[in-house]
């Protein structure tokens, strides 16, 4: 499936977020959007669910626009994986990833045998099996954000839409998380995500998008966008990007900032930036 | 009690049952309305929903003859079809009780709808439930509470309409002549007694709604 994106405008009801936002996705493609705090990144993606009206422009699936389409038919076309969050409710681990099944199930059915199978895989998939009963609320952060991802996958969506899905992990289930995104990629699932770390775009992305005061600042291949000259724009922060040949072959990418002189301490004692 | 009192009595429970009734059913899907969504007119409703709480009840019992009265807007085309006409009927104390209760029913859920974290309503949109599927298992269980409040108001404001009831109804005795308006004839006509003893029934009645209501509260928190 191919995601389509035209002229978006995005923002709440009296406030614009952003505008002029047009990418497409296809899938197997893993699209990467980076940018500050407040740059519009959670906004444009629940605009893109629909979970907030378009103010201008327009979101497309295969050609058709998604402006009249029921909840059922996007939750079976798009997944969600929201910045996780403390519980509300005690459900288990488990219960959470079933409701991933929702859109599958008939108006007035319960959960088959199928759909509990196909949530524990998924909580095979990653590797939180053993927390299959344990309360939502009573997990960590990174648990439950491995539950959220568990939970769109059940829902075996043809487009993934992910905030944030490493910012609370540890390093090793960060890790993870991207490999597994690069499974679902070799799937045929679009996935688009953001982050705030460039090295995870270098990592997973085929795309990277850069979002500055809701607009795309760049849009292309990670080692086009990803520059010491546009970290600087956005972020406003001075940044080596180098090579590193790992112990595969692979060649990655990484962001290494410049902290700047030891003696300026935290807070520089002149405005502007070291020469 | 003379007979007059009991039915009084039983048709005071009849109209304000009905009356919250119609108020679950119209002022719910008006209190979300407001609540939620950006329509067209929406502060139109707003105001009109809200106006039997600030005006005094015979204009909102006169504005209901203008519309459902024999000569009445709605009325009118009524009468010449059916050859009915609703004014001086159970039915209008029904209408009357009912719109006089709206505006409390409504305040009270739109506030405990409002008080819904609209991210939980999202979360069951991303899985694929439909609004109204929403609205029935997400929102307004979790604005249980306000809703139980806002209908045990409606119930006693309609256990207690006199005005409007008396514009549109009349009081007719056993079959319009509520437990207020038989309070004001009997005083009337000096039957003391007899007001005494509908004062300390609907006295009675309200304190145990509210006690009820109280237990609801205690135990849904």
């Amino acid at each position: 499936m191919r995601l389509d994106v035209h002229d978006l405008a995005f923002g709440y009801p009296g406030k614009e977020v952003g505008q002029g936002v047009t990418f497409a996705l296809a899938g197997g493609e893993v699209l990467c959007l980076l940018g500050p705090n407040g740059g519009g990144k959670t906004t444009l993606f629940k605009t893109v669910l629909r979970l907030l009206a378009p103010r201008r422009g327009r979101v497309s699936v295969d050609g058709a626009p998604i402006t009249d389409w029921s909840r059922l038919r996007l939750a079976r076309v798009f997944g969600y994986v929201p910045q996780a969050q403390l519980g509300v409710f005690p459900f288990t681990v488990v219960e959470t990833v079933l409701m991933g099944r929702t859109a599958h199930i008939g108006p007035f059915a319960t959960p088959s045998r199928g759909d509990r199978a196909i949530a524990q895989e998924m909580l095979a998939v990653l590797g939180i099996g053993h927390l299959a009963a344990r309360p939502y609320t009573e997990i960590s952060g990174g648990e439950r954000q491995l539950t959220l991802i568990a939970r769109a996958l059940a829902q075996q969506p043809a487009i993934l839409v992910m905030d944030e899905p490493t910012a609370s992990l540890d390093f090793g289930n960060q890790v993870r998380v991207l490999a597994e995104i690069e499974q679902l990629a070799r799937r045929g699932i679009a996935v688009m995500l953001s982050t705030h770390d460039p090295d995870h775009a270098f990592l997973c992305a085929h795309r990277v998008a850069l979002l500055h005061h809701g607009r795309l600042a760049r849009l292309g291949p990670p080692g086009e966008v990803i520059t010491r000259e546009s970290l600087r724009e956005v972020y406003g922060v001075e940044v080596t990007v180098t090579e590193v040949t790992g112990a595969d072959g692979r060649v990655a990418h990484v962001c290494v900032p410049t902290l700047g002189p030891l003696e300026r301490g935290i807070l520089p004692r002149h405005p502007g930036h070291p020469s | 009690m003379s007979p007059d009192s009991i039915s009084a009595l039983r048709l005071s429970l009849q109209v304000a049952v009905a009356a919250t009734a119609l108020n679950a059913l119209v002022g719910i899907p008006i209190a979300y309305a407001l609540a939620r969504r950006r329509f067209r007119g929406r502060s139109l409703v707003d105001l009109l929903v809200t106006l039997p709480l600030i005006l005094p009840p015979t204009v909102v019992g006169y504005y209901l003859i203008v519309l459902l009265g024999r000569r009445g807007v709605l009325g009118a085309p009524l009468y010449q079809l059916t050859g009915w006409t609703v004014a001086f009927t159970w039915y209008a104390a029904v209408i009357a009780a009912t719109v006089m209760a709206l505006p409390l029913l409504v305040r009270t859920v739109r506030a405990a709808i409002e008080s819904v974290d609209r991210d939980l309503e999202r979360a069951a949109y991303t899985l694929g439930r439909s609004e109204l599927r929403t609205v029935l298992e997400v929102t307004l269980p979790l604005a249980r509470n306000g809703i139980l409040a806002g209908l045990v108001l409606a119930f006693a404001r309609a256990l207690g309409e006199f005005g409007a009831t008396l514009m549109l109804a009349g009081n007719i005795p056993g079959r319009t002549a509520t437990v207020p308006l038989s309070i004001y004839t009997a005083v009337q006509t000096g039957e003391r007694a007899e007001a005494l003893g509908l004062v300390a029934v609907l006295t009675a009645l309200s304190c145990l709604v509210l006690i009820a209501a109280n237990r609801l509260g205690a135990r849904a928190a």
